[in-house]
Formats: C-alpha cells, structure tokens, sequence
C-alpha cells in the first residue's frame, strides 16, 4: 500500500466526503428535475451560489443566522425556480428539447452576471455555525464537516424514500413515464412539474448554504462545481437517484485520494474517470439512457 | 330519438389534429347514463382519438364534448378526470416503475362512489396475489383487468376503454368481456373502442360506426344483431 | 424549388462578400477581423447542431486550443504566421477526434454534458499547463510574416489574409453541408434510426463531422490569437463555448448566413456594452434568455419565414394564414 501518514490520509477522505457530499446534492437534484421534465438543468449551479447569496445577504441584512437560512433560503430559490418554470421553460416543453437546455442555460448566465455584478468576483467569507472540532485519534474531525456529510447523507436518503416509498413518489414515477395518463386520473401533472422543479432549485439552494462556511460565497461557486456534477452525473447515469448519490459520494472520496498521491491531476481524476467510463462503458455506469 | 334526460356524455361536431393533420373531422356521438355504447372501425378510422378528445389527451381539439352537461373541450385532463371520466388506454399503460398495488393506488379517488381496493381484490384475487410485483410483470390479460381495476377505484361514472381486448387469448377476451358487463349491471356508463366486432355487438347497447374521423352509422343492439351483415360491411378490409 | 430558396441566400452572400471586400475602408479593421473569426466559429459549430443535431458545448476546448499553440508557436517557437496557422487546426481536429470518439455514442443531452465536461477539463489542463501562461495568458503574439513575405503587422494586410481564411472556411463548411456526405449527415439529423437501417454507420458520419468543425473551430481560433494578439483562459472557457451558441442561435441554427450574422450582432452588441461593465453577462444573459424565449429561428430563419409567406400570399393569398403559425417550423430545423 501507500506509505501515507494517517491523518493526511483521513484528512483528504474527509475533504473527498464533503466534497462528495456536494456532488451527491447536486447531482440529485439534476436527477430528480431531470426525471419529470427531461431538461437538465444548466442553471443548477447558479442557483446553488444564488442559495449561498441569500444566506449571506439574510444574515448581513436581516440578522438571520445560518440555521434559518438552512431553511429560508431553499424557500426563496425554490420559489424562483416554481416562477422560471411555470412563467418561462413550460413554454418550451413542445419544441426540441435543446431549447429548454438553452433556456436554463441562459438563466445561469444571468444569474451568475447579475451576483458577479452586484457582488463582484472576490467573493465574502461566511462564518462557521458549529466552529471546533473533536480529535478522533486518527483525525481531527471539524463539527462543521461532520454537520456537512451527515446532513447529506440524510437528505439524499430522505428524497430516495419520498421517491421510491410514498403516495407523491409514486404520483412523480407514473407521470415520468406516461404524464399524460397520469393527468386523466385527475392528478395535476403541470402543477407536480412546476413544484418538482422549484424542489431541485431548493435543494441546488440548500447545498449552497451548505457550502457557505466552507467555501467562500463568491459568484462562479456554481458554475465549475456544475460541470463536474455533469460528468459525475455521465459516470453515474441519471436513471437511478440512488446511483448518482453513490457515484457523488464514491467520486468525491476518489479525488481526495488523488489529491494525496498526485496533487496535479486532482481537478481533472473525475473527467478521466469519465472518459474511461465513456470508452468502457459508453451507456454510463447505471446503463439506463433517457432520451 | 326523442330523449328527455339529458345524454352523460355529449360530442357534437368534434375535430382534432396530430400536429398538421386532422384525425377528426367533427364526430358527433351521446352516451347515456348507464349506457354501453360502442365505437366501431377500421384502424385509423378515429376511434381512439375520439377517446382521447374526450379525456382531454388531445390538445388540438374543438367542437363541443360534454360530461354531465359541463363543457369540456377547453379543459385540461385533470379537469375532466373530476367530472367522472376515467380513460383506459389501448396499451394499457401500466407504469413499470410501479408496483401491482402502487399501480391500483395510484388513480387518486374523486367521488367517494368508487371501489374501494378491497373490493377489487375481491373482485380480482389475481391482483392481490401478485400485489408487490412490478407492474409490467403481469401478463397482458392480468395487465388489462390491472388497467380497468385501477379506474374503478377513482368513483368515475364513465369510463373510456380502448380496446380491451387487442392481444388477448379468447379465454381471457371472454373474462374481460365478462368484467364489462358486470361493470354495465353496476350502473357504469361505458364507452368502448372495439375491433372485434362479435365482443362489441354482444356488448353493446348501441353501436357507432366510424369512418375518416366521423360517425358514419349507428346500429341499435337490435339492428346489429338482425342486420350483422351491414356492421360486418364497415369493417371488411 | 431548391433555386428559388437559394437565391435569396445567394444574395446575401454576394452582398456579405462586397461588404467583406471594401470593409476595412468603412469600419475599424481588427473589429471586423475579430467578427470574422467569430462568424467562422459559429459557422463551425452550426455544422453540428443545425445540420447533425448534435449540441456540443465544449467547442470553446478547439477555439481556444487552438489559440494557444499558434500563439505559442509564433511567440516562444518563432514559426512562421500560415505553419501556425495550420498547426493550431490541426491540433483542434486531433483534440476533435478524441472527444468526437468519447462524446458520439451518446446521444442528446448526455452528448451536451459529455462535450462540456471533457472541455472543462481542457480547461484545468490549460491553467496547469506551462506553455498556456497560466492566468495571463500568451499576450502580445507577434503576428508574423505570411510565407516570410507579408508582413501580418500591419491591419489591413492581416485583414485580407483573414478575410481570405475566414471565407474558404466557410466555404469548406457550405461544401460539406451540400455535399452527398451533408445530405447523410441530414438524414441522420432528420431521422437517425432510418439512417442506420439504411446502412449507414451513423457514428462515423457524426465523428467526420465533429472532426471538421473542430478542425474549423480551430481554424478560427488561430486567426483570433494572431489579431487580437492575445490567447487566455477565456478562450477556452465554457462562457465562450456558450457564446458560440448564442451567437448561432441568434442568427438561425440550421442557416448559413445565420451564424455570420449572429456573430455580427454578438460582437457588435459586446463592443456597445463595454460601458457596462460588470453588466455586460446578464445583459447578454437576457439576450440570450428572450432569443430562446421568442425568436428561436433566429435572424435569418425569420427572414426566411417572412420571405416565403411574401412569396406564398403572392401566389395564393388566402393560403397564407395558416402556414404563418409559430414554432410550426422551427423545431425541426434544429431537432
């Protein structure tokens, strides 16, 4: 094995799992917009540096502190997201679906631009809610971090179980497959989209306050964290939900490891992985491909 | 036919398109409460996109279709599902991502009327034993009676069956057209698509003949047993 | 029938031409250049989506790399200005056939993602890489000498040179577009399941493709790094990649006047926006935003629709009403 001491070890397997945890959010959440409304989401990313804005801008303008913006926050994004869908992308939904892609995209642009612009690029500091820490004896665990992938873990479970357990996940399966027949047994699929598409902008929202205290809030937080999340999400497949938590998780874990042994190659392990996938595998890890 | 009550369901005059291309050419059909009235046709005659008009699938529709007296043809699906139309596709549409009983469950209950899911497994024990299995693992008839089940649930009073029986071993088309009567004795309104002509005469309480998009002919059950020769003509390739 | 559609489009290009011709007498030389590198770009990228229906979003990877090696081979290795040139595309067309063999058996969305992320990783190559100048970037290319004769130092020269480039370029791309090889890629665009039981091998036509509009891609990038005299992270940055795809869409996907005019306008509207500043990406944000929004079929697809519906009530007029529904045609263009 590698002769590597064991608190640089755990260290970077820790900063891999929050990194993971990261990619496992937002990967669900493409998933799951993806699921019902076939568009992905480019503006994923932008809305998860918008739910990192409003936890800062509540805390500095309205004093509220990050545990109500855990909560607050989502609520406005995902509110935005419900008014972008029902104003603006459900006009899009019959012709190619190229241009609700576009469309998203573009909302990422001005999303992205407008924090850059009002913000600038530089980027605020968010103080951390649950500062020290407890030595493990292998490691020193952060309260924070260990908040960070716990809550993660518990929000992915959470959303698998709504999916996969209950009356409504069992209302969002049908009208993933056939949503005209699911509306003629009298259930409101344009309303499920509309509400599903603001919960994917919430929980984009919710990973950014998440990231806040650890990353710094600036505007292109969402933007590069996005594209990985794609490949991620090309590696995983975006068929199954639980398949893009775990390959989230297990990519995250991975780049730490690479950030251990070879530094250089760490921000690009994940697109490598990729392409092997691609080569080996082309239908993706999870083999199930939606058109 | 002079009628004093008014028909449960009323088309009158109805056209609809796939994109550029009319399928419908002004249908005009009633339906009685309590009716078995059934759609005849060649393929591509207009019969399934006549069921399809009234449950709201097609989005390019006009004219006039009425439920109960309430105007539909601007309606979404999910609002004329609440008026007590149920509609049960030619292709069945089991969802796969669904288990059997997820698949009964799923049709959210809109008049208190409907079965309960007891009943139905009652009604059909072969659901119940194969309740916790995937959907699209049942055979075709056990995916069809699945199909007819599921809309009992939601308390509809009428119900919009696409040819039930397409594909099916005649043991299993006799059951299915057992079912149908049953449903029929119990005071179901019931509008039926159907190829095969002796199910839909056997059935029927009044047959429709369709044709390019448009009723062409109408047989009382009388008629069509006394004249089948005529119906048969309509459907002879 | 195809002459009447064609004439129009003639004109215009004859009129592009002219316009290409006496330019630098009327507008600012390096502008011009610059919206000519880009028309070329979007050119390039509208072989894929208008004419293949494959929306790759990591084109900026074959702009930008390109960019790079021909600046760093006029500026650190001293070669001259059309080797340059020619090596930059060529380097975009090899990266094109690795990422066209990873990307092409995936198909819509996925392919989208899969384009993006491979150029995003491009992209951390580039800002690890010692010959790419990190954040600053290779600035002050010298332009060099073309054949060791014309001296590329001066604007006018360097235009006539780009402007030459820039029209075989799209020339190379109008060719293949109305080439039996085109009507293929068509075909696989229109209805990819009957080109496969037609015989075809698909893939290969999608990765002959993709080769080309990198190879072009390149092509474009190369002139912009000896203009502009500037090659950085930008250019391979996926805000460029969605530029390109702005500026196609804004002037007609599927068109071949389209992506020029796109370019055009694109440019144009970024030189009038530099007095906003930090503004200028929302702006163009919104702009983008509205042209998916309302105006899908872009510049020269709506002037196509308003020439044909002149010309359709000119010969029948109360035919007209109906084919002048929205969104009745577009669609298709780009599906």
């Amino acid at each position: 094995m590698l002769d590597l001491p064991a608190p640089a070890l755990f260290g970077q397997l820790l900063l891999g799992a929050i990194n993971g945890a990261f990619y496992a959010l937002l990967s669900l959440g493409l998933a799951v917009i993806f699921g019902l409304l076939h568009v992905v989401n480019f503006a994923h990313g932008a809305q998860y540096a918008l739910g990192a804005f409003c936890a800062y801008l509540l805390l500095k303008f309205a004093g509220v502190p990050y545990w109500g913006a855990l909560i607050l926050s989502p609520l406005i994004v995902g509110l935005l997201g419900s008014a972008f869908e029902r104003l603006f992308l459900r006009r899009l939904y019959d012709v190619d679906n190229i241009y609700q892609l576009l469309l998203t995209f573009s909302l990422a642009l001005i999303i992205e631009g407008t924090l850059r612009a009002l913000f600038g690029s530089s980027g605020f500091p968010y103080e951390n809610p649950l500062p020290g820490g407890i030595n493990l004896g292998f490691m020193f665990m952060p309260y924070y971090r260990a908040w960070v992938v716990a809550v993660s873990i518990v929000l992915c479970v959470a959303t698998w179980l709504v999916i996969e357990k209950t009356k409504l996940g069992s209302y969002l399966r049908a009208a993933t497959e056939r949503p005209d027949l699911v509306r003629t047994f009298g259930i409101n699929v344009p309303l499920m989209v509309t509400v599903t598409y603001g919960a994917g902008a919430a929980l984009a929202a919710f990973a950014g306050v998440l990231a806040a205290p650890i990353y710094q809030v600036n505007p292109g937080m969402g933007a590069n964290l996005l594209i990985i999340v794609f490949a991620v999400v090309v590696i995983g497949g975006m068929g199954s939900l639980m398949g893009s938590v775990v390959a989230g998780f297990g990519l995250g874990l991975l780049e730490g490891l690479t950030k251990l042994v070879y530094p250089t190659a760490s921000s690009t392990v994940i697109f490598v992985v990729m392409a092997l996938v691609l080569l080996l595998r082309p239908a993706g890890l999870a083999g199930r491909e939606v058109h | 036919m002079p009628e004093t009550v008014l028909p449960l369901l009323s088309l009158r005059d109805v056209c609809a398109n796939y994109g550029p291309s009319r399928a419908l050419h002004g249908v005009t059909l009633d339906v009685h409460s309590g009716e078995l009235v059934t759609l005849v046709g060649r393929n591509g005659a207009g019969k399934t996109t006549t069921l399809k008009a009234i449950a709201g699938l097609m989005r390019d529709r006009t004219g006039s279709i009425a439920i109960g007296g309430a105007e539909t043809i601007r309606l979404a699906p999910e609002k004329i599902a609440r008026l007590g139309a149920a509609y049960c596709p030619e292709e069945r549409g089991i969802f796969a991502s669904l288990s059997v009983e997820e698949n009964l469950l799923l049709p959210p209950v809109l008049h208190q009327s409907g079965y309960s899911a007891d009943d139905i497994y009652q009604l059909f024990p072969r659901l119940y034993e194969r309740r916790s299995s995937q959907g699209t693992k049942l055979s075709g008839g056990e995916q069809q009676i699945l199909a007819i089940a599921r809309i009992l649930r939601t308390g509809a009073k009428l119900l919009l069956l696409d040819e039930p029986t397409e594909g099916l071993a005649p043991v299993i088309v006799d059951q299915i057209g057992d079912i149908v009567r049953i449903l029929r004795q119990r005071g179901f309104t019931i509008l039926l698509v159907e190829q095969n002509f002796e199910f839909a005469s056997q059935l029927a309480d009044r047959i429709y003949v369709v044709e390019n998009g448009r009723v062409v002919e109408h047989f009382s059950a009388d008629e069509a047993r006394s004249q089948p020769d005529r119906l048969r003509a309509y459907l002879s390739v | 029938m195809p002459r009447i559609s064609l004439n129009p489009a003639a004109a215009i290009f004859l009129a592009l031409l002219a316009f290409g011709l006496v330019g630098p007498l009327l507008v600012y030389p390096v502008f011009l250049m610059k919206v000519m590198c880009f028309a070329l770009f979007a050119s390039a990228f509208n072989l894929l989506i208008g004419y293949v229906g494959l929306l790759a979003f990591g084109h900026a990877m074959f702009f930008g790399g390109a960019a790079y090696v021909t600046g760093y081979l006029l500026k650190v290795a001293g070669w001259p200005a059309e080797v340059s040139i020619l090596a930059g595309a060529t380097a975009a067309a090899v990266l094109g056939v690795i990422t066209g063999l990873l990307a092409i058996g995936r198909q819509g969305i996925y392919f989208a993602m899969i384009t993006l992320a491979l150029a995003q990783m491009f992209f951390f190559f580039c800002v690890q890489a010692p010959f790419t100048g990190g954040e600053n970037g290779l600035t002050a290319i010298p332009r060099g000498h073309l054949f060791g004769l014309l001296d590329l130092s001066d604007d006018v020269s360097l235009y006539y040179v780009v402007f030459a480039i820039v029209a075989s370029g799209i020339f190379l791309i109008y060719r293949t577009i109305h080439s039996p090889f085109g009507q293929v890629l068509k075909g696989i665009r229109d209805n990819e399941p009957r080109a496969i039981s037609l015989g075809y091998d698909v893939n290969r036509f999608k990765l002959i493709a993709f080769t080309i509009s990198a190879f072009v891609s390149g092509l474009a990038g190369a002139l912009k790094a000896i203009v502009l005299q500037l090659a950085t992270l930008v250019d391979v940055s996926w805000t460029t990649s969605g530029e390109v795809v702005l500026m196609t869409l804004m002037g007609g996907i599927g068109t071949v006047v389209g992506p020029i005019l796109g370019a055009a306008v694109i440019i144009t509207m970024q030189n009038y926006l530099t007095g906003f500043a930090e503004w200028v990406v929302t702006i163009q944000g919104l702009v983008f935003f509205f042209t998916v929004l309302i105006f899908r079929r872009g510049i020269a697809g709506e002037a196509e629709r308003i020439y044909r519906n002149f010309r359709l009530r000119a010969v029948s007029p109360p035919r007209s009403e109906k084919t002048g529904r929205q969104d009745a045609v577009a669609p298709r263009n780009a599906a």
